[in-house]
């Protein structure tokens, strides 16, 4: 099979891209690290933003990343139809970046958690969920002091609505408004998680869970990459 | 030309900073109600016309300075 090139965004301060990249590598993707002074793409199936503290998380998190010369390149890949993962503070990043809707506060404990927590599946129908079952309980670590996850009531509603929920957690680590823990666009091209599923693709790592969203990205870029949209 | 943003979380939106806060100065044996907390930003501009410099401000604000979704702010220009 195919393996399909998916590039992983580093900024400075990024601490889970090799992570990404190791767990994407092992799922049969050929992962491409692309710098954030970049201000094109190479040619890829998807594009993954990952966790860490982009730009020393100043002012919000995801703040300053999302004014970073490669963050140009990925909204256009984006409006193209291109397939982006934002885990953690690519998440914080895609939403400062209005890729995603809400925006993600600190914890309502204040409390940095970082910890093993089940989110279930409401949408196993994604791109980026294709592996899962509807209602699985998917076990991943979150290791966050800010993924209190905010929309206005009109904006909830609109989510509710529309199906962008993509997961909840059945244990909420950190206040998010209706549990949630990952959403997806309108257009169903850009997802967004709080917990980090490349850190859960190997029994050593006590859940493989984080396997099946990544693994359906592998999929679904290997789909892509056979036929450019 | 200097400039003053205060960012501040919207009404309704919860700011456990605040509550942290509120909580830590009733311990001290102070009444308060209710504590918020936001954000100082002290500019130091180039000299111009104020009125493009206010329009530049709101920009910053709306771009970088704050998150309209979560944040409210104030411009004062001296």
């Amino acid at each position: 099979m195919s393996r399909p090139k998916i590039a992983v965004v580093v900024f400075p301060g990024s601490n889970d891209d090799h992570d990404a990249a190791l767990a994407l590598e092992g799922l049969g993707a050929d992962p491409v690290l692309v710098w954030h002074a970049e201000t094109e793409l190479p040619e890829v199936g998807a594009v993954v933003l990952p966790g860490g503290f982009s730009y020393g998380d100043y002012l919000r998190c995801g703040a300053i990343a999302r004014f970073a010369p490669v963050m140009s390149a990925v909204q256009r890949f984006a409006a193209g139809g291109g397939l982006v993962l934002g885990i953690c503070n690519g998440f914080q990043v895609l939403c400062e970046a209005g890729l995603l809707p809400g925006a993600l506060r600190p914890n309502a404990s204040l409390e940095f958690v970082c910890r093993d927590v089940p989110a279930l599946v409401e949408r196993a129908d994604t791109l980026f969920t294709s592996r899962c079952e509807p209602e699985q309980a998917l076990t991943m670590p979150v290791k966050h002091g800010e993924g209190c996850y905010f929309a206005d009531g009109e904006l909830f509603a609109e989510l509710e609505a529309n199906g962008q929920i993509a997961l909840r957690y059945a244990d909420n680590p950190n206040g998010s408004i209706g549990n949630i823990a990952a959403v997806i666009n309108d257009a169903g091209n850009v997802f967004g998680l709080m917990p980090h599923p490349e850190h859960a693709v190997d029994p050593l790592l006590g859940s493989t869970d984080g396997a099946l969203v990544l693994g359906s990205l592998v999929d679904a870029a290997r789909e892509r990459t056979l036929a450019p949209v | 030309m200097k400039a003053t943003v205060l960012v501040r979380p919207k009404p309704g939106i919860l700011d456990p900073q605040g509550e942290a806060v509120q909580s830590s100065l009733r311990q001290l044996g102070f009444a308060v109600e209710e504590a918020r907390v936001g954000r100082v930003v002290d500019l130091e501009l180039e000299d111009g016309d104020p009125e493009q410099a206010q329009a530049e401000l709101e920009r910053m604000c709306e771009q970088l300075l704050a998150n309209p979704l979560i944040e409210s702010y104030e411009i004062t220009v001296t």
